[in-house]
């Protein structure tokens, strides 16, 4: 029976490139409303694990439940389940040819969940949310980095997803610039929205995660609350790896 | 060599024969070359699509087909369509100029596809995943997202395509299939002028690719700054 408190749920996920066996065998859950943050060393997993979630990448074995469906079935219309969840890429990648708002409007009349008007409605609340209702109608090439990524997340909440994962947001970013964006994830959270988050920014995962899960060498070695997790850290990988990014 | 007889010899036979370059020549090598590189274009875009299949069978048949076409001379394809297919398959009962045409078309396809696979794959792979993890679908991501970002490096090959395939129209005068250099031939056998009438359709070829590589440049001056 589905637990209709999951939203997420990957049984024995296996996915390797070529013969680098990177996710071995994770068994998550992310219950709704639930912020967890995967922290952990590079290649260790964490970006693989999240980009399987949504089916950008195609795990070898195992399934992801979303919302109670086995989205790695045969004949699943993965479209439909991807817009209900929202991604934030390290890179940004909004759409250069198109600008500010119709970055944003685009996917939610091509999907006919708006009309052209009430997108548009919609995409001035939210630019007035993260501070960027006056770069309306600029050419994303004229926004900084963190102004792209602020873009890049609104253009994920206009298809209202249930759930957002974040690829290592700010990794891109200049120091300086980090900051206004972890300020609209924070903000994001406090509302409710069940997240992903992929990040090095301990601090940052410390503050905002209802769970923090530490990855490594293909799995979850350690995962339980944040305070718990940085103050009394239980296995040696976890222990070493503290201690090297605090 | 009497270069001032030269000039006159030119004079001369622009004046007797401009309809032969012109209305013959010019028209019927715009025909074809227009003909190749439009429907070439519009095969090339399947073919480009084709190679970049999951499948692993079309991808072969597909990679096959390219190298073949780009590997062999235009002119051995040029007398296969002209000489042999006709007798092959007697069912397309297509006039010479046709068969030509279908020549070109099925050469042209071949590169024109290259044009648009390399343009496609030049857009950063980050801007598909964004549109699909947004849940729009394969083909509203390629016709949306990926297409009006590779034009800008399609076009301007396409219009070099066009110039390429102008002048390799030429090869069609083999059949005395009416192209400018047909015209060429014509008048050279009336008059004994080889260097003069080789001039005069040098010029014409020129007229034409010239304005036509500026507009290719002028384009991509105006998609680097966009």
């Amino acid at each position: 029976m589905h637990n209709t408190n999951e939203i997420i749920k990957t049984v024995d996920l296996h996915k390797s490139f070529g013969k680098l066996h990177v996710l071995q065998g994770v068994n998550e859950t992310v219950k709704k409303g639930e912020v967890v943050t995967v922290i952990g060393p590079s290649g260790g997993g964490k970006s693989t694990f999240l980009r399987c979630l949504n089916l950008l990448e195609v795990p070898e074995k195992g399934q992801i439940f979303f919302e109670g469906t086995d989205i790695t079935q045969k004949g699943v219309n993965i479209d439909l389940h991807r817009q209900k969840m929202g991604m934030v890429f390290q890179n940004f990648n909004v759409f250069p040819h198109l600008d500010v708002c119709k970055n944003i409007t685009l996917t939610p009349v091509l999907t006919k969940k708006k009309s052209e008007a009430e997108a548009e409605e919609m995409a001035k609340e939210l630019l007035n949310r993260v501070g960027l209702i006056d770069k309306l109608h600029e050419m994303p090439g004229k926004l900084s980095g963190g102004q792209k990524q602020r873009l890049a997340i609104v253009r994920a909440l206009a298809m209202e997803p249930d759930v957002m994962l974040f690829d290592e947001p700010t990794s891109a970013l200049d120091p300086e610039m980090v900051g206004e964006v972890l300020d609209v994830i924070k903000d994001l959270v406090k509302g409710g929205m069940t997240s992903v988050i992929v990040t090095h920014e301990m601090r940052f995962a410390r503050e905002v995660s209802d769970r923090v899960l530490f990855m490594a060498e293909g799995n979850v070695m350690e995962s339980g609350k944040p305070a718990d997790m940085f103050d009394n850290p239980q296995t040696p990988r976890f222990k070493e790896f503290l201690s090297k990014v605090l | 060599m009497d270069l001032g007889l030269v000039c006159a010899n030119i004079v001369k036979l622009w004046t007797n024969y401009w309809h032969i370059y012109l209305i013959e020549g010019v028209l019927t090598t715009l025909k074809l070359t227009v003909f190749a590189v439009v429907l070439g274009a519009l095969l090339g875009v399947v073919v480009a699509l084709l190679k970049m299949s999951k499948s692993k069978i079309v991808r072969f048949f597909i990679t096959a087909y390219i190298e073949i076409i780009r590997g062999t001379p235009l002119l051995l394809q040029l007398m296969l369509f002209y000489f042999v297919l006709p007798q092959l398959i007697p069912v397309f009962d297509f006039n010479e100029f046709t068969w030509v045409a279908i020549a070109l078309c099925i050469n042209s396809s071949a590169y024109v596809s290259e044009i648009f696979r390399s343009g496609i794959q030049s857009v950063d792979k980050g801007q598909t995943e964004a549109a699909r993890s947004l849940g729009l679908s394969s083909g509203q991501t390629m016709l949306r997202i990926v297409m009006p970002q590779a034009i800008k490096n399609i076009l301007p090959a396409l219009g070099n395509e066009f110039i390429m395939m102008l002048k390799e129209t030429s090869l069609a005068s083999t059949f005395f299939i009416g192209d400018l250099m047909t015209s060429h031939a014509i008048v050279k056998g009336a008059t004994f002028l080889m260097l003069e009438s080789l001039i005069i359709t040098g010029a014409i070829y020129l007229c034409m690719t010239y304005p036509l590589s500026k507009l290719v440049e002028a384009f991509e001056r105006k998609m680097k700054n966009a």
